[in-house]
């Protein structure tokens, strides 16, 4: 199809992000999309669970000084748990530094998802054997990855499509958008989830962004724009999980935009009273995504007593995991600065990596 | 530091109205750093302001700005977060005095906070000097002391070329007692921190308190008398400074954070070996960061020059009781 067959009104997003689950827990009527399975729905809990719950402790490992930095995602969990169920196990995920819940939703060990913000190694976990790029940092510049990587599987005949996040404020760099004009033009298979915590540290949406919904700018390039309550799980995963398959079969990309909210500060070094509203944090504790998924599981009898505390003990055993593994010092042997620069160490790294050795051996001489 | 270069902004916005301040979190929030803390509040979101999130946005509106006669000062969050704007900072802002034969003046000033030493993950610690201080038509300068973050930012607010003004992250906290408004030497020259006869060190930005510790150092251990000469403007170098100090000891360091390969070391060292060739005892040394990209905070310690690895490089330089 060319761009001059396309129907806008097709690609347009509705005039309601689509909700699946009321804020109370009540099933809606939600725009094409069924409710997700009995048996998703519990995953996504479970994942939601254990999410928040590693979130936690991350927070309070950092308070500790164990790790270098966190920026949590309390609040966002429905968003990157939600989405990444959608994923499949051929697709691939592109994190960003926010998206610690989702690689851990997406099944890294926790410990190797911590390791860029203990400050130990740039990426603790190896990305082909996950199918998920190193967390980015950079703003919109894996969008980009997300892109070329998505329609390399076309090219090699794979059934594969990628998954990337990127933030509200990340939407205004350069790159996001050349990202979702390669991606339209060349039909690649990939889905641009943006999480609308509203906030890109301390700069609020309305001074990013003047258009309708985020799920607007899709349109523009050519790719259908989907606008979805970020914090209704079963929603998040309904919307990715057909974008995704509509990716895998050659229906070319689109975005999905997850309405939500950033619960804490930026990160542990921001202040975030010092620029947005607490009556604003507390109307948004009360449209908590986890709260209203598990209303919905107790009201239709899927949760009871017995597994709800199944799923807080799982948890409890992870966060504890953590606790364990990051509450040790690691030695890291500073040989590793030289060990990847290239494919061959070049001789003045050789060289550079024998003065470290001889300075570390005088001074352990000297201690 | 962080006070001064705040006070330094917040009396260029007083005392010229077309002076204003733009970029990522520098409105409510007053910075990552807050370098521009309460700017927004006593100026008003006209001259002080948060922009949308985008490099190249920020530096290339403010290209047009200054073409039209307002001086903006805008913010990169971090070293490695400028890297987006490179295009417009390499093409445009260094090259439009010459392209339109001196028509377009750009009276604006890239403000980046620079370097490690703080902990920081990926793409929190570069030392990127080297890209501007290559790039003809940058004025490129780097503050070492609060005095002088006050003073020269000042003055590069109110040059007439744009300036490229590297903060040295780690110093943000240096307390020093300064009365403001304090005018110290122009921003373009060269200033010697330390008078010494054996031998010059070379030092800029974050670098320049390491080098003063190597000094005392190579003093109460070696008895060597150390000059320690703080660069504070890498383009343009001011050669006749460090050319009379290096005339004078007969030995020279040069020390920054950043990998040596390709470094801003290279052209000072050659710089004094074209010039000063007769004078010399041993060859120009340099001390910098390994040639790898930033690592991790874990590691950053190892990676960072520090007093003992200029003492070594000091310790080289082919004294004549080694002879
Ligand atoms: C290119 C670039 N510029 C600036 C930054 C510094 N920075 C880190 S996070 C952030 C805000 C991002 O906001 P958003 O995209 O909404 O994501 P969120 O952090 O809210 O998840 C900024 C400005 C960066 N990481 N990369």
């Amino acid at each position: 199809m060319t761009a001059t067959e396309l129907n806008p009104q097709q690609l347009l997003p509705g005039g309601t992000p689509i909700r699946l689950v009321d804020e109370s827990g009540t099933p809606v009527e939600g725009a094409g999309f069924g409710l997700p399975t009995s048996d998703v729905l519990l995953g996504l809990h479970r994942s939601m669970v254990i999410g928040r719950r590693f979130d936690r402790q991350a927070t309070a490992l950092t308070k500790q000084g164990r790790l270098a930095v966190y920026p949590s995602s309390s609040g966002q969990e429905a968003c990157q748990v939600g989405a990444v169920h959608a994923v499949g196990s051929r697709d691939w995920l592109f994190p960003t530094y926010r998206d610690s819940v989702a690689l851990v939703t997406h099944g890294v060990p926790p410990v190797e998802v911590l390791e860029l913000l203990r400050g130990g190694r740039h990426c603790g976990y190896d990305p082909y054997r996950y199918r998920a790029g190193p967390q980015c940092t950079p703003l919109a510049t894996n969008a980009l990855h997300a892109v070329g990587l998505a329609h390399a599987a076309r090219l090699r005949g794979d059934d594969a499509a990628a998954l990337v996040f990127v933030g509200d404020g990340a939407t205004s760099e350069g790159d996001a958008h050349e990202a979702f004009n390669f991606a339209a033009v060349w039909g690649a298979p990939v889905v641009f989830f943006v999480q609308n915590n509203q906030w890109a540290i301390s700069v609020p949406l309305a001074k990013q962004s003047k258009a309708p919904t985020l799920a607007h700018k899709a349109v523009g390039y050519g790719m259908p724009g989907h606008h979805v309550d970020g914090n209704d799980a079963a929603a998040v995963y309904a919307v990715t999980a057909r974008a995704l398959s509509e990716a895998r079969a050659g229906n070319g990309p689109s975005l999905v935009e997850g309405t939500t909210y950033r619960m804490d500060a930026h990160t542990n070094a921001d202040d975030a009273t010092r620029y947005r509203p607490g009556d604003e944090v507390r109307a948004w504790h009360e449209r908590d995504p986890l709260d209203r998924l598990t209303a919905l599981l107790r009201e239709s009898g899927l949760l009871d007593e017995t597994s709800t505390a199944a799923v807080d003990e799982e948890a409890e055993g992870l966060a504890a995991d953590v606790r364990a593994q990051l509450g040790t010092d690691v030695h890291i042997d500073p040989d590793e600065l030289f060990a990847h620069v290239y494919a061959e160490p070049t001789a003045g790294l050789r060289e550079q990596a024998n003065l470290l050795a001889e300075e570390l051996a005088s001074e352990q001489k000297e201690v | 530091m962080a006070q001064a270069l705040n006070a330094a902004l917040r009396d260029s916005l007083r005392a010229d109205p077309d002076v204003l301040v733009f970029g990522e979190d520098v409105g409510a929030l007053g910075g990552v750093f807050r370098i521009t803390d309460g700017l927004a509040a006593e100026f008003g979101e006209q001259r002080c302001f948060d922009s949308p999130l985008a490099e190249a946005g920020i530096v290339g509106t403010a290209v047009g700005m200054a073409m039209y006669g307002l001086r903006p000062v805008v913010e990169m969050q971090f070293d490695a977060f400028a890297y987006p704007a490179f295009e417009q900072i390499t093409s445009h802002v260094a090259k439009l005095r010459n392209r339109t034969r001196g028509k377009i003046e750009l009276p604006m000033v890239i403000r980046i906070p620079y370097g490690g030493g703080i902990g920081g993950v990926e793409h929190h610690s570069d030392s990127s000097e080297a890209y501007y201080t290559h790039t003809p038509g940058l004025t490129v300068v780097s503050p070492a002391t609060p005095a002088d973050g006050y003073s020269m930012l000042q003055e590069a607010i109110t040059a007439s070329d744009p300036v490229v003004f590297l903060e040295p992250k780690r110093r943000y906290w240096t307390k020093a007692e300064v009365e403001l408004p304090a005018v110290t030497e122009p921003m373009r020259r060269a200033v010697v921190r330390r008078a010494g006869t054996d031998v010059t060190l070379l030092a800029y930005g974050p670098m320049v308190t390491t080098a003063m510790e190597a000094a005392e150092a190579a003093r109460a251990e070696e008895g060597r008398e150390v000059e320690v000469v703080d660069l504070r403007s890498l383009s343009p170098l001011d050669a006749d400074t460090v050319c009379a100090s290096v005339r004078k000891t007969g030995r020279a360091v040069v020390v920054h954070e950043a990998p040596v390969f390709g470094g801003y070391g290279a052209e000072v060292a050659a710089t004094i070996s074209q010039r000063c060739f007769h004078y010399l005892e041993a060859p120009v040394a340099r001390v910098g960061g390994f040639d790898i990209p930033y690592p991790s905070p874990k590691l950053e310690e190892h990676h960072l020059p520090h007093t003992g690895r200029v003492l070594d490089a000091i310790a080289d330089l082919q004294w004549e009781e080694d002879r």
